[in-house]
């Protein structure tokens, strides 16, 4: 009988082990493997480095063709000296690895539609989102391009891909980073095809949101008619200050595109007509890309300097994540020398300066995603109507691999537009049971990387001007600024030569005169060059007047504020230093209440508002329309101002069972300051009686004093509780985030801090002999939540503080006194 | 009392001999995580001690290994991942109830596996 100890013991052992060793569900998400992640020698505690590690090292890579040294300063900023370009984008590569090699492989993953493979059926609707957004069929055209007709970018992207890989290859088991240990997932090679999903990421997160919008314009024009569509959402801005200022002259149009004959009926004014029978098996919509992705940037001539010399600033206005979508690097080679911030993912420089000049880009919004609806023949989608006549489709599969479940086969029928996106397969609550195909420029290949690598050596305005002519997808807005002196801005992309409305709702896919009749020759695309205002600049307004002879997008894709803000302040600054250049990126003034607060107040009878109501509108009052983080005024304001909104748009839109947008808030305001009768206050759903627009402010105060009175005793009237901004990890996880950074500024406000969104790399470049630049991303050089390095810059930047940026030849940084480690690079 | 001392001994180095072999087989990241569960029940085999002293020598040999290693690299790394970790388990951002938690797991699994091999060596 000695035999049954061991057996229950054995047994006790073995299903320790195995309890160990598998995910549990506990709640809604899965546990890691408990024993891989606690034991000290394989799991979390791995990643916990040294508080005072060094990174001193020496690493021998044969794919190396010479040495490259690195020296990493006190912030963690790799200085990359290369015998030669190719092993600079390898080092690169490897550093990219060697600090955020969980975040690159995940941000791909994201666009690559490949999260299930990690994290199973729950994120299959985003994974099939994105795979017939066309994701990896337009990573694949540009690859395939970039082979074929694209040495030099080949070279670099397969140096950059060689580094990623190389790291990886030498890591032990144990050093992979934390995230993959918490989710239990093991990291892939990297591939040049990588770099590519990660770009076509790039263009969704800021082309992408028409693949929302488009929808919900289309669905809010049906249920309104575009009569009252019209009013709400009117393409007229009256306080518009462009980034070509107004009276530039624009040289005419090459590109004469014309309006379908039939574009009243069967476009503009046509209803939706298609029962939408399939909301039965529609998935949930994936999160459309942040409304407030944008930018500020802007560059001043000498003759408003203190110094004589331009100063350049940029900061991208985007999601606030750990690891940051950013890593600073330097790279210096025999062909050039440049400093800023690098897509992890990617080679190259992409905002910075070298030593010559200094380059920062702004989302250009304009509009070049486009729906077409389509007829199919039947439900195997082999057949579409099209010109008068049946037309084949070709059949695009997209395997998506679902973790412990069977793959997903995406049949996509692809058509002259593009990839079906929606059909009987595929429905979101907005797609309403049509059939859908997508037509996008980020489908086209595009050498995106090129125009950075060319910037990072571009010498002079004409080198500048040819790097970004490459450019096509996100159409940016560039600013430019050199030590010779010279500024400029231009916005530069694959832009639609659009007749006016083309693309705005969902158009019809059965005849090809609703196609895209050309694309704008680059050198008419707008562009300044050395104003007599003696400054650029761009914070993504619509960026010029109506005398530009090309449609741009509706008005919804341009918000109008923070441009006046920047150009009212930089008309009138002078003698301006670096310094003052810090204060005005992160200037919390509100230009948007400046104008609406009087406006409010114009049409408000405050004796007859409830006692509480009054009290709030004083407070509203006496703030100082700048939205610091100690400020109750804004708070006040901003749900007094999203209230009256609702009062009077809310009955319009009441009603519908889909989701609707709401107008701009430049369309109220603008009708305010008018001052007309303006009929669309009436609250509809009452009969018999016609509220005017001071009725509908003295409702909307006091509905939002009750909201205004339960954050009062929540105490999160001031605006840093109310607002509450966070750095999310991207996982989401509270613990790997920071959360409530004492931060202002807003929507609307050149510090564009919003909760979760805003600038998310400062920087500013003062163009002197020396390059005197400053700049910091919210979060850290290292992607490693347990490193010192991970969250480094968070605390700075909400303070509003900068760094002074090293960027310096290599005898210099050596003996500088901020160089703490070098990594030797040998090739044997 | 000869024979008590020897068994001290033996016990001694019974624990001593799991906490070092499971940090050398530990070194091998390649090798699964619980690579001691096999030293241990060889460990068990060789030594040959009652069950009881057998579970309690493979049991604070892997404990007090894993103890030590989280606190020393929980220490040098002040806190910044443990913190962290203890937040998402969850046991209330609380270190030192995360090392609590590992050097627990590690004592349980390696007592496990000793008490086996030592039944095992009593099946002949």
């Amino acid at each position: 009988m000695r035999i049954l100890p061991f057996i229950f013991s054995a047994l006790a052992t073995a299903g320790l082990v195995t309890v160990l060793n598998v995910q549990l569900m506990i709640g809604k998400s899965p546990t890691p493997k408990l024993g891989y992640f606690l034991s000290p020698q394989h799991g979390f505690w791995k990643n916990a480095e040294k508080i005072d590690a060094g990174f001193d090292a020496s690493i021998v890579a044969k794919d190396l063709k010479g040495n490259v040294d690195v020296y990493m300063d006190d912030r963690l900023v790799p200085h990359i000296y290369a015998d030669n370009d190719e092993d600079a984008y390898f080092v690169q590569g490897y550093l990219h690895a060697k600090f955020r090699l969980w975040q690159m492989d995940f941000q791909t993953r994201v666009a690559a539609g490949r999260l299930s493979e990690i994290a199973g059926a729950d994120k299959l609707s985003i994974d099939r989102f994105f795979r017939r957004l066309g994701m990896v069929y337009g990573a694949e055209q540009t690859e395939k391009y970039i082979n074929e007709n694209n040495p030099v970018m080949k070279a670099t992207v397969d140096a950059y891909t060689a580094g990623v890989n190389a790291y990886i290859k030498q890591m032990a088991p144990e050093e992979i980073p934390f995230e993959y240990k918490l989710m239990n997932y093991q990291p892939d090679q990297w591939t040049p095809k990588k770099t590519y999903l990660f770009l076509m990421f790039m263009s969704y997160d800021l082309t992408g949101r028409s693949a929302t919008a488009d929808l919900q314009l289309t669905n809010t024009r049906d249920y309104l008619g575009l009569d009252l569509f019209d009013k709400l959402y009117t393409n007229q801005q009256d306080s518009l200050d462009p980034i070509i200022p107004k009276g530039t002259a624009f040289a005419p149009a090459s590109i004469h595109p014309i309006i379908p004959a039939n574009a009243d009926s069967l476009y503009l004014k046509k209803k939706h007509t298609t029962a939408s029978s399939s909301s039965a098996n529609a998935t949930a919509s994936v999160e459309a890309p942040d409304k407030n992705n944008g930018s500020n940037n802007w560059a001043v001539a000498g003759s408003k300097t203190k110094s004589g010399r331009p100063i350049l600033c940029s900061d991208p206005h985007l999601g606030l994540n750990l690891p940051s979508l950013w890593y600073e690097v330097q790279i210096t080679t025999p062909t050039h020398s440049t400093y800023g911030a690098s897509f992890p993912g990617s080679p190259a420089v992409i905002i910075g300066f070298n030593d010559s000049l200094a380059w920062g880009v702004t989302n250009a919004g304009r509009d070049v995603l486009d729906y077409y609806e389509l007829k199919f023949k039947d439900s195997t989608q082999k057949e579409y109507w099209f010109n008068g006549q049946w037309q084949a489709t070709t059949n695009r599969q997209e395997i998506i691999k679902v973790k412990d479940s069977a793959d997903v086969v995406e049949n996509i029928a692809m058509t002259h537009w593009g990839p079906t996106m929606f059909d009987a397969h595929y429905q979101n609550p907005q797609s309403m049971g049509r059939n859908l195909a997508v037509k996008w420029t980020g489908h086209n290949a595009s050498t995106g990387v090129e125009t950075f690598y060319k910037l990072n050596r571009a010498k002079n305005y004409d080198d500048y001007i040819g790097a970004i002519s490459l450019w096509k997808c996100p159409g940016q807005n560039f600013v430019f600024a050199s030590k010779s002196g010279d500024i400029a801005i231009k916005q530069q992309g694959s832009f639609v030569a659009r007749w006016d409305r083309q693309g705005d709702f969902i158009m019809p896919g059965q005849d090809s005169s609703y196609d895209w009749q050309g694309m704008i020759p680059n050198d008419e695309n707008p562009m300044i060059k050395n104003p007599a205002r003696g400054f650029v600049s761009s914070a993504n307004q619509k960026s010029v007047d109506s005398t530009y002879p090309y449609y741009l997008g509706t008005a919804a894709s341009f918000p109008l504020y923070r441009g006046i803000s920047v150009n009212k302040r930089l008309a009138v600054m002078n003698q301006i230093t670096p310094s003052d250049m810090q204060s005005l990126q992160t200037d919390n003034y509100n230009v948007f209440a400046g104008v609406a607060r009087p406006a409010l107040n114009k049409f408000l009878d405050q004796n007859k508002l409830s006692a509480d109501a009054q009290r709030m509108v004083k407070e509203m009052n006496k703030w100082d329309l700048y939205n610091n983080g100690n400020s109750k005024g804004i708070t006040v304001f901003k749900i007094i101002w999203d209230s009256v909104e609702d009062a009077v748009w809310g009955d319009e839109l009441a009603g519908s069972s889909i989701p609707l947008t709401k107008p701009e808030s430049f369309v109220l305001l603008d009708q305010m300051n008018k001052d007309s009768n303006f009929s669309i206050a009436d609250d509809i759903r009452t009969q018999g009686k016609v509220e005017t627009l001071k009725e509908q402010v003295q409702l909307g105060v006091e509905r939002a004093t009750k909201k205004l009175l339960e954050l009062e005793k929540e105490g999160k009237l001031e605006w840093v509780s109310f607002k509450s901004t966070k750095v999310l990890h991207l996982t989401k996880i509270p613990a790997l985030s920071r959360l409530n950074l004492p931060i202002g500024g807003g929507v609307n406000i050149i510090n564009a801090t919003t909760d979760v969104h805003g600038p998310s790399w400062r920087m500013i470049v003062h163009l002197t002999d020396e390059i005197e630049a400053y700049g910091l991303y919210p979060g850290g050089q290292s992607g490693n939540p347990g490193s010192p390095y991970y969250d480094t810059f968070v605390d700075y930047w909400a303070a509003g503080k900068y760094y002074r940026l090293l960027f310096l030849p290599k005898a210099k940084l050596i003996s500088n006194e901020r160089t703490k480690w070098h990594i030797q690079f040998k090739n044997a | 009392m000869k024979s008590n001392t020897s068994e001290l001994i033996k016990f001694v180095v019974s624990t001593l001999l799991s906490a070092l072999m499971a940090y050398a087989i530990g070194i091998y990241g390649n090798l699964p995580w619980w690579s001691f569960v096999v030293t241990n029940f060889i460990i068990a085999i060789a030594m040959n001690q009652k069950p009881s002293k057998s579970f309690l020598s493979g049991a604070l040999g892997i404990g007090l290994l894993w103890l030590t290693l989280a606190f020393v690299i929980d220490n040098q790394n002040q806190h910044i991942l443990s913190v962290k970790v203890a937040t998402i388990l969850p046991l209330k951002g609380s270190f030192t109830a995360l090392i609590a938690l590992t050097s627990f797991v590690g004592f349980l699994l390696g007592g496990l596996s000793s008490l086996t091999g030592s039944f095992a060596k009593k099946l002949n």
